[in-house]
């Protein structure tokens, strides 16, 4: 990265914390939730935008990073801090035994065997067996946590809302950092020739069936800890909320903010927290309608996504600058 | 002297007068001399959107309202935001219309899952979650909950008054039961099991269950026809019951068939159905069904049919949600009123809770809405019915309280 | 034994609407090389405007025929306007504006129609093939299904025109060398899925209600209809419907029970794809570096 991108960085990292105090809490309850989408997003990206596996069906693993979060808490007690690791390993090894069937499956028909597994989660969610643990159609209610006494000690205003934007803050920016390592190294390289060239990629000598099922389950893992940090942020978890829609909104996501970009996520994130209220305020008769029509005009504005017309503006910037 | 007494009297009344106005006139957020903001999400998209038109129903109630002059001259603004029936986005737009739009309470949120989301928050707000739209038993809870308040009869109680029925008409019964696999479904069969007591066991002989995503439900119909059960206990929401009536029909099973109140509309699900294949249906009910034949010339059911026609015109006027709302949305009415000019959330929870014998005349007659401090249930009585083939018949006497 | 039976043919019956929109899939696959998540929202809202048209006062078939010119002069306006400047985009790209269209006509039917649901006529007596396990309907519908399979097969197998779409779906830049106006062609493939989408809508409508979520359920098993029997393959497909119906309904009702049906179908679905990935009667694809 150029000193360019680290003052960028910088700057944004600054307004993010300066944000909370500045908005109100149901703003930095937004706010927060776009930081969830932004990990679920990125997670998706490295499966979907670097390694071109199509998955219609990640919602199952925000799900399952969701109740693993809610199943800690309640029925065991375990501090909300530590039920993001165990949400993002269950997932990590949900989508690498996944991953292993799906190796057989392309393009169309991993996207189906996806979509299924998107549809057939909420059932099992709901399955009366695991009702004891689940909490069944009635779901689980959790708390929200507080800030820790020695920080408010000290007089910093942070409230339950505060506190969580924070938190997700700083999980968001381990995960994307991870992220951008893994994505800009040799793995990176790998997932892309395998997307692009699979039978090339195999013939230099890409392990392909570990990459592939690696990506996955690096993809849940990351979809699973973005669902366990939603959960807390939501304070319920139930079968309802995890359909296949979800799963439709963050291939949506991904598509918007930019594939096979780490911005993107972010954009992304801002786009489907955001644009389904504007839509709602535009027309309340077919809210959707108009939603989709902004999906519509995205698309054929920005190809490449938002990230790549932020990129393409930015390179004419510099063109321009150069050629005056 | 009578003379000097009457000024004296009349600055003594209005000195009284005034202090008392001002000492009633109280607001919290959300409420104010000429307005009284009212906050509410239904499903205006996703699986159950069928049930968005009880939101624009008590819309257009309130715009009625505005025009005949507001209540206590104020207008009501209502704020109603979609939520998909996804709890995630109940909590979203609930937060907004309690933080942003600082709305004075929240009235008739839809659904199960998307009220289980905001209850705590509702209550730790502070803020109303008055007369929501869903027969859970949970919301009739004033010692944990004291600002959640349900309205309609609640399902467990409805199961408990067939199964009350079946030990007393048909204590052999072999039962089947079709329901839908979420909350809804899943406490009117905790119902019937309840009030089956220990009898449930051996009486229920099928249980067959259902997701909204299904486009039929003939296998579940032919499983429960297999079993050889005689008595059928259909918990299905309006698209569902139609198609299950139809199907048992046609395939000549003839059990004693309990629908749940849910599906009780004869516009919406008996019709589709066909009328000849619902006949023998019995269920409950606490509102008059517009499409009944009996309350055709009834005063209140032609009062709503010109309300919609003029406030609400898109609305159907086959789809029993519209007389539901309407019927709700009165009840607000009166709580409002009954408010006066003392507009805090605990007043308003206090107001609610203090019904005595009201009605809304779109009610069944016998029907009446009671509440206490201890009882959030405002309605627990229903009516036996039966379909004949042309129209609901009452039979038998009021059930529950 | 006996509701075994009941189980497999209502299964057949259920299978037969699977089918129906499985074929409309299959006509856009076979066209675009691509999968139209809308196919289900466009099948719904055309089956509205027959709807409207039934209400009117216009006879079942004049409306049935009219309605299925509409669709096709929809479908083929949809790619020329809509789908055509994103063509050359990414895959991906190409399936968020098929969301886009499942929203917006879902959401705009909803809006003129509202969600209150309404039935739709059959236009098959109640005579037609009358037995205790299947309606008239579905008996009619099955064959409908069957009728529109046959036309499709010839249609590809046997006509100039249908041969040309199939070679513009698979290499549009050689089929362009040799004449073929490749644009028109996925228009026309366009037209011929909605049109088909329509008559399913039509036919299914009398079963499930009208209303616009009433494709919703629908569309993951006509989905995995087309995949298990071969997404180019349009008797595949119909064979897939009936397939996924009766297995529905046999494994519901005897083996894993209705809670689980759609865990189950999901299996299944891997499982066919991992022991066949191209489907029972799909054309395996070779790939060259």
């Amino acid at each position: 990265m150029n000193r360019r991108q680290l003052i960028v960085l910088a700057v944004l990292l600054l307004a993010a914390c300066a944000l909370p105090f500045l908005v109100s809490n149901y703003r930095v309850f937004q706010f927060t939730l776009v930081m969830v989408y932004s990990i679920a997003l990125l997670g998706l990206n490295i499966l979907t935008g670097y390694n071109g596996q199509i998955s219609l069906g990640h919602g199952a693993f925000y799900a399952i990073g969701a109740y693993c979060a809610a199943i800690l808490m309640d029925k065991m007690g375990v501090p909300y801090w530590a039920t993001i690791p165990v949400a993002g390993a269950v997932c990590l090894v949900a989508g690498f035994l996944f991953g292993l069937p799906a190796l057989r499956l392309e393009g169309l028909y991993l996207a189906l065997a996806t979509f299924a597994l998107g549809v057939a989660l909420p059932q099992l969610l709901k399955y009366h067996h695991f009702e004891k643990w689940t909490g069944g159609v009635q779901g689980i209610v959790i708390s929200k946590p507080d800030a820790p006494a020695f920080l408010t000690g000290m007089g910093i205003p942070l409230n339950q809302d505060r506190w969580l934007y924070f938190f997700t803050l700083a999980v968001a920016l381990v995960m994307f950092w991870l992220g951008w390592n893994l994505l800009r190294g040799r793995v990176g390289r790998a997932l892309v020739a395998i997307r692009d060239q699979h039978t090339a990629a195999e013939a230099m000598g890409v392990n392909t069936a570990i990459y592939k099922s690696l990506a996955f389950g690096v993809s849940a893992m990351y979809t699973g800890v973005a669902g366990a940090l939603g959960a807390i942020a939501i304070q319920f978890v139930a079968p309802d909320s995890f359909d296949i829609f979800l799963s439709i909104v963050f291939l949506v996501g991904i598509v918007i903010g930019g594939l096979a970009s780490i911005p993107g996520a972010l954009y992304g994130a801002l786009f489907i927290q955001f644009i389904p209220n504007i839509a709602d305020d535009i027309s309340k008769a077919a809210p959707w309608a108009i939603f989709g029509l902004f999906l519509i005009g995205f698309v054929y504005l920005l190809p490449a996504g938002v990230a790549g017309g932020v990129r393409m503006a930015w390179a004419r910037l510099q063109r321009k600058k150069q050629n005056p | 002297m009578k003379f000097k007494l009457v000024p004296i009297a009349a600055l003594l009344a209005a000195a009284l007068a005034s202090s008392a106005a001002l000492a009633q006139k109280k607001y919290d957020p959300g409420a104010s001399d000429t307005e009284i903001k009212i906050g509410n999400t239904n499903p205006y998209s996703g699986p159950a959107s069928a049930y968005g038109t009880i939101g624009k129903t008590i819309g257009s109630y309130f715009k009625m309202v505005n025009e005949q002059g507001g209540i206590n001259g104020r207008k009501i603004t209502w704020v109603s935001y979609d939520d998909g029936y996804s709890p995630p986005k109940t909590v979203e737009m609930a937060r907004k219309l309690v933080e942003q739009d600082e709305v004075l309470f929240i009235f008739q949120t839809l659904g199960t899952p998307s009220n289980t989301a905001i209850h705590k928050y509702m209550n730790m707000k502070k803020v109303p979650q008055l007369h929501v739209a869903t027969g859970a038993t949970k919301w009739d809870d004033p010692k944990n909950f004291p600002y959640t308040m349900g309205w309609q009869p609640n399902y467990q109680t409805e199961g408990r008054i067939y199964a009350a029925y079946i030990l007393k008409e048909k204590p052999n019964a072999k039962i089947a039961i079709l329901y839908q696999n979420d909350d809804y479904g899943k406490d009117y069969l905790k119902g019937m099991k309840d009030g089956l007591g220990a009898k449930a066991a051996t009486m229920i002989v099928k249980e067959a269950s259902y997701e909204v995503t299904d486009p039929t439900v003939d296998s579940q119909i032919v499983q429960l026809q297999a079993s050889g059960a005689d008595t059928f206990f259909n918990i299905t929401t309006p698209k569902f019951a139609a198609l299950a009536i139809r199907k048992s029909f046609d395939i000549g099973w003839k059990p004693l068939h309990f629908l749940n109140n849910v599906s009780a509309s004869v516009g919406s699900v008996l019709t589709p159905a066909g009328l000849d294949k619902s006949v023998g249906l019995i269920s409950t009910q606490y509102i008059k069904d517009p499409l009944d034949s009996q309350w055709a010339n009834d005063k209140a059911v032609l009062d709503w049919k010109a309300f919609m026609g003029k406030y609400y015109p898109d609305g159907d006027l086959k789809d029993a949600s519209n007389i539901y709302g309407y019927t709700v949305a009165a009840t607000l009415h009166q709580v409002l009123k009954q408010a006066g000019d003392n507009l805090t959330r605990d007043n308003i929870m206090k107001q609610a809770a203090s019904m005595n014998k009201f009605r809304v005349e779109t009610m069944l007659p016998g029907i009446a809405i009671n509440t206490s401090q201890d009882d959030f249930a405002p309605i627990q009585s229903v009516q036996l019915i039966k379909f004949d083939g042309k129209q609901w018949v009452r039979f038998g006497e009021i059930m529950g309280k | 034994m006996d509701a075994f039976l009941h189980q497999v043919l209502a299964g057949l019956a259920t299978g037969g609407i699977y089918a129906s929109l499985a074929l409309a899939l299959v006509m856009i696959y076979q066209a675009t090389h691509l999968v139209n998540f809308s196919q289900g929202a466009l099948a719904m809202f055309c089956t509205y405007i027959a709807w409207s048209m039934i209400n009117a006062g216009l006879p079942y078939w004049v409306a049935f025929f009219l309605t299925v010119a509409f669709a096709f002069v929809l479908g083929v306006v949809i790619e020329r306007v809509v789908i055509r400047p994103v063509e050359n985009s990414s895959v991906l790209s190409v399936v968020v504006v098929f969301i886009a269209l499942l929203v917006i006509f879902t959401s705009v039917t909803g809006w003129i129609y509202t969600y209150t649901i309404k039935t739709f006529p059959s236009p098959f007596p109640k005579e037609f093939l009358a037995n205790k396990f299947i309606s008239p309907h579905e008996m009619g519908a099955i064959c409908v299904t069957l009728v529109v399979l046959s036309l499709l097969y010839a249609f590809f197998r046997f006509t100039p025109l249908g041969l040309a779409m199939r070679a513009a779906a698979q290499n549009p830049e050689s089929s362009r060398l040799v004449g073929i106006r490749v644009g028109w062609m996925l228009a026309l493939g366009w037209g011929l899925a909605s049109a088909i989408g329509a008559i399913a809508g039509m036919m299914v409508a009398p079963i499930v209600f009208l209303d616009p979520n009433m494709m919703g359920g629908i569309l993951l098993y006509a989905f995995a209809a087309a995949l298990v029997g071969g997404v180019d393959s349009p008797g595949g497909a119909v064979f897939g419907g009936f397939l996924v119906g009766v297995l529905e309904n046999v494994l519901g009702a005897f083996v894993i029970g209705n809670e689980l049906k759609l865990a189950v179908a999901l299996v299944l679905i891997i499982g066919v794809l991992v022991v066949r990935p191209s489907g029972f009667f799909g054309k395996v694809h070779v790939t060259r570096v």
